[in-house]
């Protein structure tokens, strides 16, 4: 298991949290909440080692789109950068539904 | 056209099965009247499965929910089949054990709480070992002290099925539904493979399982109280119903002489067929209503 923690820089205040998905077999968990200041943190435990490269770049365009000053954490199991992205995208619908 | 009747239910059920754990934890209650308990952003997670290399999750696949079924307080608890199998570790245990406790304090006080468990699980979480059994023990006991005082429901429903120490909370339950999907045992088809050879039990030969571990054998048997559809409305109701009844008269596990005298009767010199068993053993001694 190998431990990845980012941070991104972010501005618009959110006001709820979200949690989606499960640690399952090519499937991950992502709980998303509001945090203070001008940045995201976001903090990532998988399964599968070596893959640094991949989270940095899915991340990369997640917060591309994505504004708002919030701590994600992740729990992987092995999830494809395409799963990843949508349980990502899923979490922000739900906290901003 | 009948046809179209049938095929119209089919595709406007609400499946139970694809639910996760949550999601059929909360199908289960009135309208609006449940709240969880412990959840994930309370981050109760294992302590022991990442220094064992394994991702923990955040609600460590044990779901609480509390609230009002047929505007009667109800715990739910539900095991998340697709972390770790459902396995039952030092937390999901010990959230359980709480729950039913909590629900059995709540009983002696004078609220009527009755308890249901949503078991999709291979038993003890192997990553930790003596913990999980320890849970599985007080899980056991506090299923005992509860189902005095109120009915404690089992479901599986599928697909992980109900294994190892937690088959025992499932014996233990005043009231066990079933679906044809779901499968009840002690001991697992690839563990009976390991243990006793291919010829003994191929786990890959899924009629074959089914035959024995599944619902339909163990409702035709009297080993559950209700066979029910893939289908949440229909679960739904059956828990309603048993909660209705309420507190059986005698409880399965109770029938000892009953179930000693059925295997005593059991000619072993002989090859038994799953259909055989069904015509021996029919469905007395289930203490559900039948179908």
């Amino acid at each position: 298991m190998e431990q990845i923690e980012y941070d991104y820089p972010s501005r618009r205040k959110v006001s709820r949290k979200a949690h989606v998905g499960v640690v399952g077999s090519g499937d991950l968990e992502v709980l998303l909440e509001p945090a203070e200041g001008e940045s995201s943190h976001v903090f990532i435990r998988t399964s599968v080692d070596g893959f640094r490269d991949t989270w940095k770049a899915v991340l990369d365009r997640f917060f591309a789109k994505y504004d708002g000053v919030v701590r994600i954490e992740i729990n992987d199991a092995g999830a494809t950068p395409g799963s990843v992205l949508l349980r990502l995208e899923q979490a922000v619908e739900v906290s901003e539904q | 056209m009948s046809h179209d009747r049938d095929n119209a239910s089919f595709i406007n059920r609400q499946s139970f099965i694809e639910l996760d754990a949550r999601e059929r934890a909360k199908s289960l209650f009135d309208v609006g009247a449940s709240r969880e308990l412990l959840g994930p952003f309370d981050r109760v997670e294992s302590p022991w499965l990442s220094m064992q290399g394994v991702t923990p999750q955040a609600d460590d696949g044990c779901v609480v929910m509390k609230g009002k079924i047929s505007g009667q307080a109800a715990v739910v608890v539900a095991l998340e089949g697709a972390f770790q199998g459902g396995s039952m570790g030092e937390v999901s245990g010990a959230k359980l054990t709480a729950a039913l406790d909590l629900a059995c304090a709540d009983n002696e006080k004078g609220i009527p709480t009755s308890a249901v468990m949503l078991l999709e699980t291979g038993g003890v979480r192997l990553q930790e070992a003596n913990l999980g059994l320890a849970a599985i023990a007080e899980i056991m006991a506090s299923i005992l002290a509860l189902r005095k005082h109120a009915p404690v429901i089992s479901v599986t429903a599928g697909p992980v099925g109900c294994f190892g120490g937690m088959s025992l909370a499932a014996g233990l339950s005043s009231y066990v539904v079933l679906t044809r999907e779901a499968r009840l045992g002690l001991n697992g088809p690839e563990v009976i493979e390991q243990e006793s050879g291919v010829d003994e039990f191929d786990s890959s030969d899924r009629a074959l399982i089914w035959a024995i571990h599944g619902g339909e054998q163990r409702y035709a048997t009297g080993l559950a109280d209700a066979l029910v559809g893939d289908d949440t409305q229909e679960v739904a109701d059956a828990i309603r119903r048993f909660i209705a009844k309420g507190v059986p008269p005698v409880h399965r596990s109770e029938q000892v002489a009953l179930y000693r005298s059925r295997i005593a009767a059991l000619d072993t010199s002989r090859q038994w067929e799953p259909r055989d068993l069904r015509a021996t053993w029919g469905t007395s001694g289930s203490v559900g209503e039948k179908r």
